[in-house]
């Protein structure tokens, strides 16, 4: 098991190396040492390998990861998994804003709390919080799902596509276009899927309440013109 | 004889003229703000109000077809491993796919290929058509990130992270619902039928700190391979023309006010920002404050019609220059040959410009499958290989006329000015003097 | 467009390592300012004693005699130079001579900052060279705060540099672009304030200089703040005894701040934060938007 020390090597190197495994490699499992808030730290990974990374990362953190299992042992810093097409991304602290922004698939796990924009944009990216998460979360949101464990901040799903949110705690307000939903059977079993997935023990989906869009500005309405 | 009163016949306003009215008619009637594609349609100062002055005794001309004028120019030589090399300094801008149909983006694909330039996709991901036929293809990066995916960031030849348009400086675009069909919705993750607005802002960086460290990113995930463009709005040209070189860019991308857009707002487009003959100076000062000129490469775009613009392009520091609504016409928009259809539509042909309703005759900016049969890629790409050809001609024709044997020789000492207004823009002498106003400040 | 950081104090033993952990925490923030870099430290006030910060581009020529030059003007001061800068200190009760003594025996220098506690030292160049060349490593304080900037729409400058100082012991650092500065700035100056350059951070100091002389504590001033700003910004904001944090509404510009027993830290960035003393058990988080957060050692007495 190859381990990097970013104290020592520089990132370039890191990354390149993830992506030069080819199927079928023996080191599909590397650690990364003192990444002391790094920038960009194993992003554009394309295969099924695993990053354990001992620290707190800085802007990007597994950027459009493509099918890889990374694991920070820390924070994470703005964009964390931005863009993941497919894989797992475990956050064992906080995550900084923008966290799964525009993501299109896998699983992103933050484990503490997440800051603003929290899956900005989100699409098809499922995104679970044991903690709370910021203003502005989900903005934009067009698939996937956002599971929340603790409280949501002002304006959660402004503008909301298709995005499905799954909030236990209090949500601060609603953004424009973005409504409270029943949550029926096939909501609550997805419910237990990701939960189940993100390690989460002891909660039960019924404690959550679902978010969706309201689909009022899906088309230009001179009515709506103040949620503009 | 009987005696008639001097008649006074009946004024109008000149600004509530004709045009004016009928808005206010239409803005009280619907509700909506017109929303409509292309660029400006007002006239402001362009290239036509400059002219070359070409050698005679002071200097001494090249013969035309005979001695060489090279029209070659690199792109992304500052951090990229695999810069891009062009024929002619002439390249086909950003339109997306949804804006513009399968058939459309072929054929600019077709076009640029054989003229040995480069293609761009839009605000909706990489088509296989479009990678197929490209030889050269750059791919946006947007804030609404339609379509984006590492597999095509890899495919790409270079990549431009679009943070504004000379149509719209500071705004989103906007789609609406009639253009999205099955397969753009699929590939812009929607639902189908619902207006799409994009973001004005990208969603995971803000301001020139964290862009920065966004290029990182993208250069770490692509082993810093591709060149990165910038593009920008024509607004503040010399301040984000800067500030794109200090966040890391290979190339700087200046859309002036009539480059043209999908679809946002006609108050928009017709009132912020500033002619392209107004923002070339200014982001080539720039770069050479910073050392930079020609080391990072400036393209200039924004009612670019022939070689003569793209050779005052180039005198005034820009090292190629991008087309976009004239590539449309090359390959048939606004044909008159459609003018039955255009004016069932309400319009004529030369004036139409509801690009965003996907009713489109000429088969170009639509997603209705039996109007873009009407467009054949081939034939049309073939058009656009004319007309690339003919501009690097005359724009060659006028380089050779001034003594030069590369295009990108060309000075704005080989310029003067018709009017004052394009003395001050472009920052050279009106005709047969040498001052030109607005000296020390823009 | 910037990095910014700030420390604040509250364990005294801290103090004489001030300047070599602000230090480290500005040169971390390279990547985000490489144009200019400045720092502010608020030190030991000594009773009835005041100090001025200036700076000059010929420091050979302006700081020879300036001691001697200031007693025969009838301003007796000590003066210590560090490179381009030197710190003039008087009676407190003169400080406000100092201005127009030196206007007319040294015209060419800036005052970069005045007050009982601060410090200002700031210059065009990379955060390593300019934390070298004023010896910041081997100052200490009970609070400071640093700034790298990336410049945006003003030109790269001494002057143009942060920290942004316009009233007594007051000082700000900016990260993000205002939208309504110059409309502001021509009402600060009819109210009387005087400004050196035209950057808009400068008007968010001086704003809060005209609101704390109006009566307001720092955190007032700050809420006041959040109404009458237009655009994006993280402020870290100095006073005598205090240390304040705004983000705007929208929030977009980072922030990272960490409380532990011993200190209150702020970071654009968490890698700003990483060699400070027991980060690991810190509690670590973003400032919310629209929020004041305000330390004050005299409140906390």
């Amino acid at each position: 098991m190859p381990v990097i020390d970013l104290a020592t090597t520089p990132l370039r190197e890191l990354n390149s190396a993830l992506h030069e495994i080819q199927q079928g490699s023996n080191d599909l499992f590397f650690e990364v040492v003192n990444p002391r808030g790094s920038h960009a730290v194993a992003v554009g990974i394309d295969g099924p390998i695993t990053v354990d990374v001992k620290g707190s990362v800085g802007y990007y953190c597994a950027g459009m990861n493509d099918g890889g299992t990374v694991t920070v042992h820390g924070s994470a810093g703005p964009g964390v998994a931005e863009n993941m097409m497919s894989g797992t991304v475990v956050i064992e602290g906080d995550a900084s804003q923008y966290a799964g922004a525009t993501g299109r698939g896998g699983l992103l796990v933050i484990k503490g709390n997440a800051a603003s924009r929290c899956g900005i944009s989100m699409k098809g990216i499922d995104i679970v919080v044991h903690g709370s998460i910021g203003h502005m979360s989900a903005f934009m949101g067009q698939s996937g799902h956002l599971v929340v464990l603790g409280d949501a901040g002002d304006a959660l799903g402004d503008s909301l596509y298709e995005a499905k949110l799954f909030v236990r705690g209090k949500v601060k307000s609603l953004g424009a276009d973005c409504i409270e939903k029943e949550i029926r059977p096939e909501h609550l079993q997805k419910l237990t899927e990701l939960l189940e997935r993100a390690g989460v023990k002891d909660v039960r989906p019924e404690e959550f309440k679902r978010y969706g869009s309201a689909r009022k500005l899906y088309n230009f309405n001179i009515d709506n013109a103040d949620a503009y | 004889m009987s005696y008639h009163n001097p008649y006074t016949p009946p004024r109008k306003s000149a600004t509530f003229d004709d045009y004016t009215l009928a808005e206010i008619r239409r803005a009280a009637a619907t509700g909506i703000y017109d929303i409509r594609g292309a660029g400006t349609k007002r006239k402001v100062p362009h290239f036509d109000d400059l002219l070359f002055l070409g050698a005679s005794i002071s200097r001494y001309p090249l013969e035309g077809y005979r001695e060489k004028c090279d029209t070659s120019v690199v792109l992304g030589t500052r951090f990229a491993r695999k810069p891009i090399h062009l024929k002619i300094p002439i390249t086909i801008a950003g339109m997306s796919f949804g804006a513009l149909s399968g058939p459309a983006k072929e054929a600019l694909g077709r076009g640029a290929t054989i003229s040995g330039t480069s293609t761009t996709t839009g605000d909706g991901g990489m088509t296989d058509e479009e990678r197929g036929h490209s030889e050269t293809l750059v791919y946006q990066y947007l804030p609404s990130r339609y379509g984006m995916n590492p597999k095509d960031l890899r495919r790409a030849d270079a990549i431009e992270v679009v943070v504004g348009q000379g149509a719209k400086p500071g705004g989103g675009g906007m789609l609406l619902g009639q253009k999205i069909s099955d397969r753009v919705a699929n590939m812009r993750n929607l639902p189908k039928g619902i207006d799409q607005r994009s973001a004005c802002r990208h969603p995971d960086w803000t301001g020139p700190d964290d862009l920065e460290i966004k290029i990182m990113e993208l250069r770490e995930i692509t082993d810093w391979e591709k060149p990165i463009y910038i593009k920008v709005g024509g607004a503040r040209p010399y301040y984000d023309t800067a500030l794109a070189v200090k966040a890391g860019a290979d190339v700087v991308v200046l859309d002036g006010m009539q480059g043209g857009t999908a679809a946002t707002q006609d108050v928009f487009i017709e009132n912020v920002g500033m002619p392209t003959l107004a923002c070339i100076r200014p982001a080539v000062q720039a770069l050479q404050d910073l050392g930079m000129h020609r080391k990072v490469q400036l393209i200039i775009s924004g009612g670019i019609r022939s070689g003569a613009d793209v050779a005052k392009a180039l005198a005034l520091g820009a090292d190629a220059v991008a087309i976009g609504t004239a590539a449309l016409v090359a390959i048939g928009d606004n044909d008159p040959k459609w003018e039955d259809e255009y004016r069932k539509l309400g319009t004529t042909a030369g004036a139409y410009d509801d690009w965003h309703e996907g009713k489109d005759p000429a088969g170009i900016t639509t997603q209705d499958p039996e109007l873009m049969q009407r467009l054949d890629p081939v034939a049309a790409g073939r058009r656009l290989a004319n007309y690339l050809k003919v501009m690097t001609l005359e724009a060659q024709t006028i380089a050779r006329a001034c003594g030069k044997n590369h295009l990108h020789n060309l000075e704005p000492e080989d310029l003067c000015a018709l009017t004052m207004e394009a003395a001050a823009m472009a920052q050279v002498p009106l005709a047969g003097t040498s001052w030109y106003p607005g000296k020390g400040g823009f | 467009m910037c990095g910014i950081v700030g420390l604040f104090l509250k364990d005294r033993r801290l103090e004489p390592q001030l300047g070599e952990l602000l230090s480290d925490m500005l040169i971390t923030m390279t990547d985000r300012g490489p144009d200019s870099a400045g720092i502010a430290i608020y030190g030991p006030v000594i009773d009835g004693k005041a100090k001025v910060t200036i700076q000059s581009a010929k420091p050979g020529v302006d700081f020879a005699e300036l001691e001697r030059d200031l007693a025969e003007a009838g301003l007796p001061a000590r003066v210590a130079v560090k490179s381009t800068h030197a710190i003039i200190s008087v009676a407190a009760a003169r400080l406000a001579d100092v201005r127009s003594i030196l206007s007319s025996i040294r015209p060419d220098v800036r005052i970069m900052g005045s007050g009982g506690s601060v410090e200002i030292f700031k210059e065009v160049g990379l955060p390593k060279d300019v934390v070298a060349r004023f010896d910041v490593r081997s100052m200490s304080g009970t609070h400071g705060i640093g700034h790298t900037r990336m410049a945006t729409e003003s030109a790269v400058t001494t002057l143009g540099a942060h920290p942004f100082s316009t009233g007594s012991d007051q000082c700000l650092v900016h990260n993000g672009s205002l939208s309504n500065h110059n409309n502001l700035r021509r009402e600060l100056i009819r109210e009387g304030m005087a400004f050196e350059t035209q950057n808009d951070s400068e008007v968010a100091a001086a704003y809060l200089t005209a609101e704390m002389a109006k009566g307001k504590d720092l955190g007032e001033a700050l809420t006041s703040a959040l109404d009458d700003l237009d655009g994006f910004f993280t402020f870290v904001v100095g006073t005598r005894s205090g240390f304040g944090v705004v983000r705007d509404p929208i929030a977009c510009k980072p922030a990272v701040m960490a409380e532990a027993d011993q200190y209150v830290a702020f970071g654009s960035e968490y890698r700003a934060l990483v060699n400070l003393p027991g980060i690991e058990d810190a509690r670590v988080w973003e400032p919310e938007p629209a929020t004041v957060y305000f330390w004050d050692h005299q409140k906390a007495a």
